[in-house]
């Protein structure tokens, strides 16, 4: 099964090809069955693989490669220290511990999301078109995180985001969802940049772009810690992962990104594509831990979003919305795990936000589903009896955010702010504004959850007829993700509570690196208690929401009244897509504007200029010849007459007259002829 | 015998008369009869002359001058009358059809 780990990524993209050539030919159902069932068969073949590679020996037990062809043969060059490189850039494919859980996440979330969508678009018109982008997004994600070297994995990286457009634009005779999709890919661009940039330094700095001969390279000692070229490296290729994991300051694009259906929020802007910044950092562990400064920017970035974006999803109304925000201070989690050094709790967070994010998206596209397109809180309430699966699935997903303990979410969270509280590149600072972030998260998810399903009911009178609980198609997946998020965390069970951390211990070959600071010296005591607090400071979350929306509903309003000029700034975001149009959409539009009115008044009008000249030219040759030309035969014409008046005074018509000049003629013959003879 | 210069004067003189009349005068008729009188003042040249130097081509030539004039008074004649139908005139200050 492993010699074939590229049908992996095929199978989806066979059937992207199949939908988006002829796909409005085939039935419903026959879309159904070839676009879900080969993500489905990809994620079987994804978990054979996993399992032989458990089974193989030591060696390749860490690292198994499987070239497939010569793709750009660079040949010699120099590199940046003189010496000669020869780059040849291969696509192939590595499977290793980090890329097996990426390859299941992205699979079985995945093939999940498909199933569900069968259910939620079963309506919808372009049926054939969302599936068939959403396995070309399959396909692109898997070459992401198949990939061998750092070429691949970007054609991957810019072939989720390409995805990302057409999907978040599905709806495009909406304004706002074609705006939204251009918007997420313009400022995924910016990203990719600098993404770029740090490939190529990398290209001149190493000679290859493949991840073994790099990670080698920078394992070896050639590199002293705090190389200024390393450090520009792996800054440029944050900047990528700002961009496509949605961190300050390029996160503007996925609260937009909510126009697409909903499963499109749960696939891409959830479960898979914003994680790849994570997983691309994750993967170039060995040079961000050669470069402390740009460590501590992932961390520090990292925590600011995580806060940033907790403090603006208090206030919104739409449950997209906050569960958007969540997203991006999820992900500022994960990076923040990777700026201190503990890349495998980022890892292992990616793997359990997963779950949870997926399932709270697919649960809120049931909500909306059954209230017939409702999306705002304000008109929710009341729904825990009418849509029970969804209510119940929901809740695991939030408790599993939250950090209630023995859920996914408790172990992955914890272990990343005990992490950033212990690690010789974490401070405690980092750690307390993760603790009240995780405050936040608690409140902010349980007020989205007491909203929509406790309470008294808000539901419009003729929305409230039809609500009804999801078709299977949509439940089962909802149950399945609940069983992830709420059991997934026991593969990391730490060892202070007596486990031994698989997940961990599964990754570590990754993430060794001589490099790496040694971990200083802590009690179980203090990472129990630190473990404790962060529980008791989730409860708080919770509570407060169960008071504020359960028990005193109106304590909200009051609240926001008081603090309105905060509360306002909370709701408009910041006004942050405000500054930025103001600082740069704008500006580039004049600089359009500019051109276009250069275009228009140069350029054209030097082309109308010259028009301008050949019609004065001909106007000139046309005078020319009237006056002067036409004028010189005028002239001689009227000479001509001229002199004609004259000599028609000759012509008297009277014969006698005539005779008179004969016999004049004579005489002076005569008269001459007289004198000389 | 009467010298020949005699002759040629009297022929010069009904000559220039006949010139004269036939620029001068208003009257068709007249001038056609000046015409005549050209004619006959040549005739007379030619006769003299012919009897001065003895040779017979001078008498020969004036016959047929005659003839001329005959005709020509004929032609003359028949044009004025064709001429008078269109015009009802006979003054040639009035025959200025082909003016510029």
């Amino acid at each position: 099964m492993l010699d074939n780990i590229w049908l992996i990524p095929l199978l989806p993209v066979l059937g992207a090809v199949l939908q988006l050539l002829f796909g409005r030919r085939l039935s419903n159902k026959a879309v159904s069955a070839i676009s879900v069932g080969l993500p489905g068969l990809s994620f079987l073949w994804a978990l054979g693989c996993y399992i032989q590679f458990l089974s193989l020996p030591e060696s390749y037990h860490h690292v198994f490669l499987k070239p497939l062809y010569t793709w750009l043969p660079l040949g010699a060059f120099h590199l940046s220290d003189g010496s000669l490189g020869n780059l040849n850039i291969n696509v192939g494919m590595q499977l290793d511990p980090l890329s097996c859980v990426m390859m299941l996440v992205v699979t079985g979330v995945g093939f999940l999301i498909h199933v569900y969508s069968i259910g939620y678009m079963a309506h919808e018109g372009g049926y054939y078109r969302f599936f068939g982008y959403l396995n070309l997004f399959m396909f692109s994600m898997l070459v992401l995180v198949l990939a061998d070297n750092y070429l691949m994995m970007f054609v991957g990286w810019e072939g989720v985001g390409l995805c990302s457009y057409l999907l978040i634009g599905f709806y495009f005779l909406r304004k706002s969802a074609a705006d939204a999709g251009k918007k997420a890919f313009i400022v995924n661009r910016i990203g990719d940049a600098g993404f770029l940039l740090g490939v190529m330094l990398m290209a001149v700095t190493f000679g290859t772009l493949a991840f073994q001969p790099i990670t080698e390279a920078a394992r070896s000692g050639r590199f002293p810690v705090g190389d200024g070229v390393i450090t520009a490296i792996c800054i440029l290729l944050f900047i990528g992962a700002t961009g496509k994991s949605a961190q300050i300051p390029l996160y503007v694009w996925l609260p937009d990104a909510m126009e697409g259906p909903t499963p499109v929020s749960a696939l891409i802007h959830a479960a898979t594509m914003v994680t790849a910044g994570v997983y691309m950092v994750a993967r170039s562990n060995a040079l961000y831990v050669l470069a402390p400064t740009a460590l501590g920017l992932v961390a520090a970035i990292g925590t600011a979003t995580a806060i940033w974006a907790a403090s603006i999803g208090l206030v919104q109304n739409d449950i997209k919305r906050v569960l958007a925000y969540s997203t991006v201070s999820q992900l500022g989690y994960m990076f923040l795990a990777c700026g201190v050094g503990a890349f495998g709790a980022g890892i292992f967070h990616l793997m359990t936000h997963a779950f949870f994010k997926a399932l709270l998206f697919l649960g809120s596209g049931s909500v909306i589903h059954a209230l017939s397109g409702e999306q705002d809180m304000r008109k929710m309430g009341a729904l825990w009896r009418k849509i029970p699966i969804t209510a119940k699935t929901m809740l695991v997903a939030t408790l599993a955010i939250s950090g209630a303990p023995l859920l996914s979410g408790f172990f992955s969270k914890d272990e990343i702010l005990w992490q950033s509280f212990s690690s010789p590149y974490g401070n405690k600072l980092l750690w307390g504004v993760g603790l009240v972030t995780a405050g936040m998260t608690a409140f902010y998810m349980f007020r989205l959850f007491f909203l929509t399903f406790a309470g008294s009911s808000r539901v419009p009178h003729e929305v409230e007829h039809h609500i009804h609980e999801s078709p299977p198609s949509m439940t089962v997946p909802l149950v399945c993700l609940a069983v992830g998020a709420a059991g997934a965390g026991f593969v990391g069970w730490p060892e202070v509570l007596g486990g031994s951390n698989a997940f961990g211990k599964f990754l570590d070959p990754v993430f060794q690196n001589p490099a790496l600071r040694p971990a200083l010296e802590h009690t179980w005591s203090l990472e129990f208690g630190l473990m404790l607090l962060s529980v008791l400071v989730a409860f708080a979350g919770f509570f407060v929401a169960y008071r504020w929306y359960v028990k005193q509903p109106g304590i909200a309003e009051r609240v926001a009244a008081a603090a309105s000029g905060g509360y306002s700034l909370l709701l408009h975001k910041y006004y942050i897509d405000e500054i930025y149009d103001a600082l740069f959409v704008d500006r580039v539009k004049d600089l359009g504007s500019g051109l276009a009115a250069f275009d228009l008044d140069v350029v054209d009008g030097g082309v109308n200029g010259v028009g301008w000249f050949t019609r004065m030219s001909g106007e000139l040759s046309r005078l020319w010849d009237i006056w002067v030309i036409d004028g010189l035969v005028n002239v001689t014409a009227f000479t001509v007459k001229l002199l004609s008046y004259p000599a028609k005074l000759l012509q008297t018509g009277l014969v006698q007259n005539y005779a008179w000049f004969i016999t004049l003629g004579v005489l002076i013959f005569m008269a001459y002829y007289l004198v000389h003879f | 015998m009467i010298p020949a210069e005699y002759y040629i004067f009297l022929g010069s003189g009904l000559f220039t008369i006949g010139v004269i009349g036939v620029l001068t005068r208003r009257n068709i008729l007249i001038i056609l009869m000046s015409i005549e009188l050209i004619l006959n003042a040549v005739n007379i040249n030619l006769i003299a002359l012919s009897q001065y130097f003895r040779s017979v081509d001078g008498q020969v030539f004036a016959i047929f001058v005659i003839t001329d004039a005959a005709a020509e008074a004929a032609v003359g004649l028949g044009l004025i009358i064709a001429f008078f139908r269109n015009k009802e005139t006979v003054n040639a200050d009035q025959i200025d059809l082909l003016k510029w």
